[in-house]
């Protein structure tokens, strides 16, 4: 068979490259690189795909988009704002959804995408999380992840504020009053990002800046590294036959991974756009002109910021004035800045927090299933809980109207169920955990229930259980077994002298007891065989019983 | 079979696809993706049909869910069926007619050897013994310093961002006997023209000029406030301080409009409870009673504002604002 | 209104309807059919209707309001249904033509519901008490007519309606919570004549807006401006309610997360 075209072109182009950039060695190795299969290992590139997406699409926008502050006349085609005073900002995104073919689907395909991209981002780290994947050698790369959630929110955020409608003009107005609760330095920081006074005329100039340019740069910068990390610590994968600590097992790069990701690709872009041309997102003609006196019932942000929103209706009005002239708003600042920085620090911390509880150095590639690390599991749904109880807040007054519901009913009932629910989903995510556990034990130990009724003899009905297959196998026995907890160390050593370092130490231990207090054991191979050796007696034996009375009773009468 | 200690075993049986065992399954997945390519150039196609061919007001029906505008549901499908039916073909290609057996490979050591670690640390060593720094620790000081301060500048330079805060976020617009006049149809309002439970958004007189003149929105970011009328009976409180006189004029209150937590303008009123709530963060205060939270996140009152009549019978300011208005600050005090 | 609703029915309706009815299976949002109260006309107070009106109340709202419509007590001495001396033939006509009165249910608020008393009924009941004092009357319908109504008059009804009405109601007049309970209800079904009643009497806790503070030409703007984007295409789409960032989140997560995963197990799950 000779050569055919595409293999010609490719050579020839490959030889164009090679003789400049000698890289054949390395891009051989490259291309049949093994990336494992798993659905949940798509969530990241949802992100990735909605980030080129919202270049492309804000590249098209900024082409129409002002940037501008300055107020003008509309006289666009939406008549009901017909000779209303705006800013350009807002004017030039009325274009560009009305005037400009193809604008409002831009507009829309950018919103609905950046959307996705927080979406995904969370979905994926949620994954990273429950599997266990942040583990040496990957805590950098969670880090990273960790930055990119939170540039994700303030790019978001950014995005929302700039058509400067009523809806991002008000949440620029809470930015504003969150900045000027900041101790010392608020009133300051107010006037320097506004340049004055709120709302003034610089500051949809500068966001926008930061918004097509520092924060997309940024983003852009620390996605090559967690490409390039996920690239060289090669992916994690689930445990399975065949696959090991010291392996990787899937399919190669090229021609497989580029066709299904590439694919991937497309498909998300192609979601996307339908959701543009479908679902509408941000009428902001309905909102009208951003006017510091005016206000819409139902102001919201996008979803991602909800919690945050949330955080603030949820807290009590506590605010301290100290020694009658510094004013200490803790009803703004606690969960506006405080929550959200303990949140991101413990969650950015938790893979070195982790380790050092439970003292694993080692490397993990074989990604944890989430029962077998219960206290974890359960952490991770506690902290989720939490999440969604202030999403949820976020969005009272909306799920008053809807349901009919007093909107101070909901927001007292937050008020405890906050302190009240997570720790209950922590328990009870660990008792699941566990019970899955101790299921997994059973069905290596005496295999699954076939759900095949017998009848013996003597009247006794009895289920049939079955050896799981070796997949299931591999799958359950794949786990470390949990160490023993750390022992709780004596504050004085032999001599009655305080020990250095003993608070740091006694820490470590609870916090280990925290995790590794409850146990259950992976049974031994001596165990398992002692069991199935056992099922297959007692098998044997009921099969023999039943054959013995059968043949009796088939048995010719003498 | 036995099991080693963590999974690792042979893979599991590789089982044939239907398009690795009939050719007639394979000649069918092939039919499906070219067909899905080629049904993805026609939607290409169909996005410049749509783009030249449909007006960019037209409306058309969608079932259920009232009217939409053509020219965006059109282009929105054609690109997204182009693009969804490219990686649906490649994906359907992938897992049909590309390899699916899957191949073990090995991963690299992590950590380089002990040997290569060594060598890297004796370079290392001897780059920082050629460089004399240990030797002259007055160079090293005297860099850390200069790389220190240069950064400052770069900090410095942001100064000009904006002004100062002086006194501003302590002042409004307001003045004594300056107008109230009802937003947007600029209107003078006299004690009569409101009813009991009559609700007004105003703006001090002249602040259209204040703010043509300044070139933004500044002033009616602080100076919005909202005029109630109630029976004076149901008055509970208001915040005319002792010994002076009424800030409340025959029932009519006038109130900051910029809620007291984090600034968001104010106008949900209740006439018969008196309750004004503040969508945002549901921050509500009782007008009736001296403009106090009785529910949700703000923690100060909503500041009053003393009003009168003039001459000819207009609710005028008395004063200006007793203290600031909207959101705390931390000199606010 | 004529412009804003110019929908030209494009030749590719029909083909796109038959499209349409396939993606939107398990749509999210099905707009509420709008009512079709009927357009009550003013009616002029003659004494028959007056003392079938007060026949009417005897029967029907005196338990609540007192025999002589002067507020009646409950036995605990709260009050069981206010004065209506001098609220207006405009009152009656809102309360009862929305259905709020006579009341279902006590509850936080009187809610809307198929009007009880048919259309004379109301006017009788109407007539009847604004011929106890003196008090807004039903507008006459060219006030809020906005048949007509001009580009500038139209831009002036949204910056008002921004302004005055927004707050609660939402800037698409889709309604929103109040305190404890109560609420701001949407204006999707309202009819130009009650909203011009709702301006001028503040019922319930809604504040009032008198002729002297929103002319009756402010109305009628702000009624033609609720009509407008009442009437207005959804340009983008499916508008899930236009209730804002809140329902898109919701359509992001189900619609649009919901398919991206599927086609990701899609690719995860081996062919056979």
């Amino acid at each position: 068979m000779s050569t055919s075209k595409v293999e010609q072109a490719g050579g020839a182009g490959y030889r164009w490259v090679d003789d400049r950039l000698p890289a054949a060695k390395y891009l051989k190795k490259q291309l049949g690189k093994v990336f494992p299969d798993h659905w949940s290992f798509m969530l990241g590139e949802i992100a990735l795909y909605s980030f080129i997406i919202l270049l492309l699409s804000g590249t098209f926008l900024s082409l129409w988009f002002k940037p501008s502050m300055l107020e003008v006349v509309y006289d666009g085609s939406y008549l009901p704002l017909n000779g209303v005073k705006m800013s350009e900002a807002f004017a030039s995104t009325l274009d560009i959804s009305f005037d400009i073919r193809g604008g409002l689907l831009m507009r829309q395909i950018h919103h609905w995408a950046a959307l996705f991209f927080v979406a995904a981002i969370s979905v994926h780290l949620l994954r990273v999380f429950f599997t266990g994947a942040f583990r040496k050698p990957r805590e950098t790369n969670w880090i990273i992840g960790v930055g990119l959630l939170t540039l994700a929110l303030l790019e978001g955020f950014a995005g929302y504020s700039l058509p400067d409608d009523l809806l991002s003009g008000t949440g620029l107005r809470i930015a504003q009053g969150i900045m000027l609760s900041l101790p010392v330095v608020g009133t300051y920081m107010s006037f320097f990002v506004f340049g004055g006074e709120f709302p003034g005329t610089d500051f949809i100039p500068r966001l926008y800046t930061v918004h097509v340019l520092l924060v997309p740069g940024i983003i852009l910068a620390l996605i090559t590294v967690h490409l390039m990390l996920v690239w060289f610590q090669k992916h994690t994968q689930f445990p399975g036959m065949g696959r090991t600590e010291r392996n990787v097992v899937g399919y190669p790069l090229f021609p497989v991974y580029t066709a299904k990701a590439g694919g991937f690709f497309f498909v998300v872009f192609g979601v996307t756009a339908f959701m543009g041309g479908l679902f509408q997102i941000n009428p902001i003609w309905l909102y009208g002109p951003y006017i510091p006196d005016q206000i819409t019932a139902g102001a919201q942000p996008d979803w991602y910021i909800g919690w945050l929103e949330g955080a603030l209706r949820l807290m009590p009005n506590i605010e301290i004035v100290l020694f009658g002239q510094w004013n200490l708003s803790l009803n703004v600042l606690f969960p506006a800045v405080i929550l959200p920085g303990i949140i991101f620090t413990l969650m950015a911390l938790y893979p070195f927090i982790e380790q050092w509880a439970t003292g694993d150095k080692s490397s993990h590639h074989l990604l944890d299933r989430p029962r077998n690390a219960p206290t974890r599991t359960a952490l991770g749904a506690m902290g989720l809980s939490f999440y969604l109880l202030l999403w949820t807040q976020g969005g009272n007054d909306l799920i008053a109207s809807t349901f009919d519901v007093n909107v101070f009913v909901i927001t007292w009932f937050m008020r405890f169920a906050i302190f009240i629910v997570p720790p209950l989903v922590f328990v009870i995510t660990k008792r699941i955990c566990f019970g899955l556990q101790r299921r997994d034990r059973d069905k290596l130990l005496h295999g699954y229930e076939s759900g095949v009724i017998k009848r013996l003899p003597s009247g006794k009905y009895y289920e049939q259980h079955q050896p799981i297959g070796d997949e299931e196998r591999a799958v359950i026995l794949a786990r470390h077994e949990a160490p023993q907890p750390l022992p709780i160390p004596a504050k004085h050593d032999a001599n009655g002298i305080k020990q250095k370092g003993y608070a740091i130490k006694l820490l470590q231990a609870k916090l280990s007891h925290f995790f590794y207090d409850e146990r259950l054991p992976i049974p031994t191979a001596a165990e398992i065989e002692e069991a199935n050796h056992h099922e297959a007696e007692i098998t044997a034996d009921r099969d023999h019983e039943i054959d013995d009375a059968r043949t009796k009773a088939f048995a010719p009468h003498e | 079979m036995t099991i080693e200690p963590h999974g690792a075993n042979d893979l599991p049986e590789h089982k044939p696809r239907r398009a690795d065992v009939d050719p007639r399954a394979a000649k069918r997945a092939e039919r499906q993706v070219g067909f899905m390519f080629l049904a993805s150039g026609l939607a290409s196609a169909a996005f410049i049909v749509a783009y030249i061919a449909t007006p960019i007001d037209d409306t058309i029906p969608l079932p259920g869910f009232g009217t939409t505008n053509a020219s965006n549901l059109f282009l929105g499908i054609s690109m997204g069926l182009a693009l969804f039916l490219i990686g649906a073909a490649a994906i359907h290609w992938a897992k049909k007619l590309m390899p699916d057996v899957e191949i073990i490979q090995e991963r690299s050591a992590e950590s380089s050897p002990d040997d290569e670690r060594g060598a890297l640390l004796d370079e290392y060593r001897r780059g920082v013994d050629e460089s004399t720094v240990k030797r002259r620790p007055f160079i090293l000081g005297s860099m850390v310093a200069a790389l220190g301060l240069a950064g400052l500048p770069a900090i410095v330079l942001l100064r000009d961002l904006g002004p100062l805060p002086g006194t501003v976020l302590r002042e409004t617009m307001w003045e004594p006997g300056m107008h109230i006049l009802i937003a947007e149809t600029q209107q003078k309002i006299r004690p009569e023209d409101m009813e009991v439970g009559t609700l007004v958004s105003a703006v001090p007189e002249g602040i259209e000029l204040v703010m043509e003149e300044e070139g933004n929105l500044n002033a009616l970011a602080k100076a919005a406030v909202m005029l109630i009328r109630m029976d004076p009976n149901e008055i509970v409180a208001d915040q005319t301080p002792e010994g002076q006189e009424p800030w409340t004029y025959q029932g009519i209150m006038c109130y900051s409009k910029i809620c007291t937590h984090v600034g968001c303008p104010l106008g949900l009123y209740e006439q018969l409870t008196h309750h004004m709530l503040c969508p945002c963060h549901q921050s509500t205060f009782d007008l009736a009673d001296a403009g106090n939270v009785i529910f949700g996140p703000a923690a100060r009152s909503l500041p009053q504002l003393a009003i009168t009549v003039d001459e000819d019978g207009y609710l005028v300011a008395r004063e200006g604002f007793a203290e600031p208005v909207g959101p705390s600050f931390w000199e606010r005090g | 209104m004529t412009f804003l609703l110019a929908r030209r029915r494009s030749p590719w309706a029909t083909a796109l309807l038959l499209l349409l009815a396939l993606v939107a299976v398990g749509g999210i949002y099905a707009a509420a059919s709008g009512s079709t109260q009927a357009e009550a006309t003013a009616p002029t107070a003659s004494t028959t209707m007056i003392e079938e009106g007060r026949e009417l109340f005897l029967e029907g709202c005196s338990s609540c309001h007192g025999l002589n419509a002067d507020g009646g007590y409950q036995s605990d001495g709260t009050v069981a249904g206010p004065s209506l001396i001098g609220v207006g033939a405009a009152s009656v006509d809102f309360q009862v033509s929305t259905g709020r009165m006579p009341l279902a249910a006590p509850g936080a608020q009187a809610k809307a519901k198929p009007p009880i008393f048919n259309e004379e009924e109301t006017a009788a009941l109407a007539a009847y008490i604004g011929s106890l004092a003196p008090g807004p009357e039903i507008p006459s319908p060219d006030l809020y007519d906005t048949t007509g109504i001009s580009p500038e008059e139209l831009a002036l009804g949204g910056q008002l309606f921004r302004a005055n009405c927004a707050s609660c109601h939402g800037a698409s007049g889709k309604g929103g919570a109040l305190t404890d309970g109560k609420y701001a209800p949407t204006l999707a079904n309202a009819v130009p004549r009650n909203i011009y009643q709702a301006m001028l009497i503040g019922p319930q806790n809604m504040p009032n807006f008198p002729d002297t503070t929103l002319r009756p030409e402010d109305k009628r703007a702000i009624i033609g401006y609720i009509e407008a984007i009442r009437e207005s295409p959804n340009n983008g789409g499916v508008d899930a309610g236009r209730l804002g960032p809140v329902t898109e989140g919701i359509v992001l997560w189900l619609l649009g997360l919901g398919a991206l995963i599927s086609v990701a197990i899609w690719i995860g799950v081996k062919a056979k």
